[in-house]
């Protein structure tokens, strides 16, 4: 029998499992968007390719699988371009099908052609031009392996327009992934002896920490790493892509580390003689000054990426490969060979935490016009800490993830590395398609909304109950901040003062818009939006010139931190 | 066993600014239009400031309308010379590590000398030997030896000089 | 540490796209490349690369862990430390004239290297060796009347065999 490229790339996919696309259509990907007319995949389409991209990122990131995202040539793939960079930054597995100008065609500047393999060749894990219709099944199950093998990332696959047309006999279709690399395939065993020299470090600790990160989430591996911390009695900070990993609620949670860390995060990192590094690649907006992160302490490194290993920070012991096998296997030692840390070792580490705790809590200033930390809080309180939060970049996203408590895993959706306004509100989409059942809430600025403001269309068009919050203060928050600390209030074009009527511009996408002028308005406008059935974007007028504290400065040691506004006037 | 050179394989020399890059940039047009590159050797010229990249690649009649031009427009490209036809000579060098037993010394060394060989290195049982020649003999070099048991080999890729008219670039 | 010229060997996927992807891996991760050469293998669906840059050891283990994660890369290999014999070529185009010949003609035999073409006025000189070695022999020719030269970059193969090293 015989079977069109386009019905090749669509066996592939359910051989993967795929059950939901998010795209947009386009010349090159007719043929494709054809099949997928017959074909029971879910698409979603989104309203800019971006948006699908993002939305792809933000299922991969609460479903635990590969998202997928389908448009066409030329602006098409270019469209997702900072999406691919955004996913690639985090680790997550999204596969992006970009539609090509037919192969006679390819260099000759054709009508939408653009070289999207050569455009996303550095950040992309990996990418693929299929010239051949024969290589176009093994290709595309390549391409999900790799996604989600080893440290997941990106990876795109680039189909001209007549490979999807070209047809094939069946029996000439290979369907077998034939990856030649083993370097890449997370075929890392860990070794029990690196393991064992870990237990060796962590039973002569006598101020241990860890800190985890997105690895921990990307290799499903919360449970295990909670079994990990808590028998051990160790405090945890976790970076912001590590956030729900470790429950914020827990007595040995210490909140976030870095720029804008807690005091006694930061404290501990800086005092700590043993640090224990789980999934993370030590960001330099976690490590700031790099000589001064960590001055006392050794490292235990673990980590799915060799190359992580040793990058910025030098690990005394590492352990590369999955972190849930691992963790497994030192919960063996732990549970069944009664391994532990000697009974006082740590006492007086844990009370000096505690005094630090005490000293300089996470805390705002309560008076005067309504603070976002105020709105976030009270959503915190309101969801019973059970939604789903996305955020966008900059102030919200930090007010985010410093007031919202997450207690579970993939329950925050933020661009850590790549900083990518716009990325909340789509990713929300992508969030409520994965998980129906829960509610998803994106947390927002003013600015960031904006840059992917035309998705309303898409939450309202399918029926995605996504609620936004917006901490409206009129600037580009962050970017303000640091002009206020670091330039002299000199607030060179981040003055946003003129923002559309946002519950206008809901109801012109036919969703509901509410908005809150004053505090006492919070809760209940938060209560009225959170009831409400379908799409909700709530206008939070807030306080222009909060900031986010605690701050290091960049560059500065983690020790020097600006606890609030007034201690900086002061 | 050996790719011989087909007749369609096309040698060219790129003078680039010595520029990080720009062998990225270069290597990512031959990519693009789909033809693979055979061999490749960077070096640097004469000035520091130059470097010559020389390739073979896999070519079809469009090739030199397709790579050309689109190489010239790159940047950092100062000149594509086509270097293949009889005018230019090219050659390669070809480090063969064969296995030497009792039976068969006498036979290698004396291939040796026919090809014009040098030994580079020898330890007990083991050879490294250089060939150097046009692509085709260093091919036809290597099939002799591998009776003998050739363990690895290593080439240069072919560089290329016009024999005719010095004037221009080699 | 210290920074000195590394040599590493790099199998890879012959497929458009995998040179630029290594070079790449070099421009975008900040590291040189003094010299490269790539060929086939005897297997034509595989490529070695022989790269020399320059650095310390430490960014040459960081470099090869980037270079390991790309899917085409198949292995990677420093020759730096491991004994190897690394060799590479220049073709040298003389211009020989009567007063320099016998000086030429001279030099040319002590060192035994190859005349592989001449012409009226000029020859064309194959010079093989280390990297040192062919150093030594263009600072030798430019006191002489060298017009041009073009070189390959290093290529390296271990000194023992692969079945004594084990």
């Amino acid at each position: 029998m015989n079977v069109t490229g386009a019905q090749v790339l669509f066996r592939a996919l359910k051989q993967e499992n795929v059950d939901t696309i998010f795209g947009f259509p386009g010349g090159a990907v007719l043929d494709i968007f054809d099949e997928l007319f017959r074909s029971d995949i879910r698409h979603i389409l989104v309203r800019h390719e971006q948006g699908a991209i993002h939305a792809a990122d933000g299922y991969a990131r609460v479903s635990g699988k590969v998202g997928v995202c389908l448009v066409t040539s030329g602006p098409g793939a270019t469209n997702t371009v900072t999406g691919i960079a955004n996913a690639f930054m985090d680790s997550i597995p999204v596969v992006v099908f970009t539609g090509q100008v037919p192969t006679p065609m390819i260099g000759g500047d054709a009508f939408q052609e653009v070289d999207i393999t050569g455009i996303t060749r550095p950040c992309t894990k990996h990418n693929v031009l299929v010239r051949r219709i024969e290589d176009l099944g093994r290709t595309v199950r390549e391409a999900f392996y790799i996604a989600r093998s080893g440290r997941p990332g990106p990876v795109l696959v680039d189909i001209p327009k007549d490979v999807t047309r070209a047809v094939i006999e069946e029996k000439d279709i290979s369907w077998q992934p034939n990856i030649s690399n083993n370097n890449n395939n997370g075929k890392y065993a860990f070794t029990p002896e690196a393991c064992m020299k870990a237990l060796d470090m962590i039973r002569k600790a006598e101020r241990p920490l860890i800190i985890s990160g997105g690895g921990v989430l990307l290799g499903k591996a919360s449970e295990e790493f909670r079994t990990f911390a808590k028998k051990l009695h160790i405090p945890v900070t976790s970076t912001l892509m590590g956030l729900g990993g470790f429950p914020a609620t827990d007595p040995l949670w210490l909140g976030m580390p870095g720029m804008h860390g807690t005091y006694y995060a930061n404290m501990a990192i800086s005092h700590c003689d043993l640090l224990i590094a789980i999934g993370v690649r030590f960001d330099d907006r976690v490590t700031s000054k790099l000589d001064a992160f960590a001055p006392h302490a050794k490292v235990i490194h673990i980590d799915i990426d060799p190359a992580s290993i040793d990058k910025f920070v030098k690990a005394k012991a590492s352990i590369v490969g999955d972190c849930k096998p691992i963790l497994n296997f030192l919960n063996q030692y732990v549970s069944e060979k009664g391994f532990t840390i000697p009974e006082g070792q740590t006492r007086e580490w844990l009370k000096q935490i505690d005094l630090w705790k005490e000293h300089a809590p996470l805390t705002y200033c309560r008076t005067g016009k309504t603070k976002p930390q105020h709105v976030v809080e009270t959503l915190y309180r309101l969801t019973n800490g059970q939604a789903i939060i996305t955020t966008e970049v900059g102030q919200n996203q930090m007010w985010a993830a410093q007031f919202y408590h997450f207690d579970y895993p993939n329950s925050f959706v933020s661009s850590g590395g790549l900083g990518t306004m716009g990325f909340g509100f789509p990713a929300a989409i992508g969030a409520q398609v994965a998980r129906p059942d829960k509610l998803v809430v994106d947390i927002a600025g003013d600015g960031s909304i904006q840059m992917n403001i035309q998705e309303l269309a898409t939450a309202v068009n399918y029926n995605l109950p996504v609620k936004v919050v917006i901490l409206n203060n009129g600037y580009l928050g962050m970017v303000r901040q640091w002009q206020e600390l670091f330039y002299g209030k000199r607030y060179s074009h981040s003055d946003i003062a003129n923002v559309p009527d946002f519950v206008k511009l809901a109801e012109a996408y036919g969703a509901v818009g509410l908005r809150a002028t004053h505090p006492e308005e919070v809760e209940s406008t938060l209560q009225q939006g959170l009831n409400e059935p379908g799409v909700v974007v709530m206008d939070f007028h807030v306080e222009p010139e909060e900031g986010v504290y605690p701050m290091v400065r960049p560059g500065a040691p983690l020790t020097e931190m600006v606890l609030s506004k007034e201690e900086k006037a002061a | 066993m050996l790719r011989k050179v087909r007749e369609q394989e096309q040698t060219i020399s790129i003078l680039v600014n010595n520029q990080p890059g720009v062998l990225s940039r270069v290597a990512g047009v031959f990519g693009r239009h789909g033809y693979n590159i055979q061999s490749l050797c960077v070096a640097e010229t004469t000035n520091p400031e130059i470097s010559r990249i020389t390739l073979t690649s896999e070519s079809d009649p469009d090739f030199t309308e397709k790579i050309k031009k689109q190489l010239d427009k790159l940047v950092d490209v100062q000149e594509v010379i086509d270097l293949t036809g009889p005018a230019y000579m090219q050659r390669e060098l070809m480090l063969i590590g064969v296995t030497i037993q009792q039976e068969t010394i006498s036979e290698i060394m004396r291939a040796i000398q026919m090809f014009n060989c040098r030994i580079v290195t020898m330890s007990p049982g083991y050879y490294i030997l250089e060939a150097t020649g046009h692509p085709d003999e260093t091919a036809a070099v290597l099939g002799y030896f591998q009776p003998f048991g050739v363990k690895e080999i290593n080439r240069t890729g072919a560089i290329a000089v016009n024999r005719k008219n010095p004037q221009r670039q080699m | 540490m210290t920074v000195r010229e590394n040599t590493i060997s790099i199998l890879v996927n012959n497929k458009p796209d995998v040179l630029a992807r290594i070079a790449g891996t070099f421009s975008g991760r900040g590291f040189n490349i003094e010299s490269i050469s790539a060929n086939i293998t005897r297997n034509p669906e595989i490529t070695n690369i022989i790269i020399t840059t320059i650095g310390d050891q430490e960014t040459v283990i960081k470099l090869e862990k980037q270079l390991n994660k790309l899917v085409d890369v198949l292995e990677v290999r420093d020759l730096t430390d491991v004994s190897s014999a690394q060799r590479e070529m220049i073709l040298v185009r003389m211009k020989v004239t009567a007063s320099n010949r016998d000086r030429f003609t001279q030099i040319v035999d002590i060192h035994s290297w190859k005349i592989v073409s001449t012409d009226a006025d000029y020859c064309i000189l194959e010079v093989t060796g280390d990297r040192q070695e062919i150093e030594d022999s263009l600072s030798l020719l430019e006191t002489i009347g060298m017009e041009d030269f073009v070189r390959t970059g290093i290529v390296a193969l271990k000194r023992c065999s692969p079945q004594q090293i084990g």
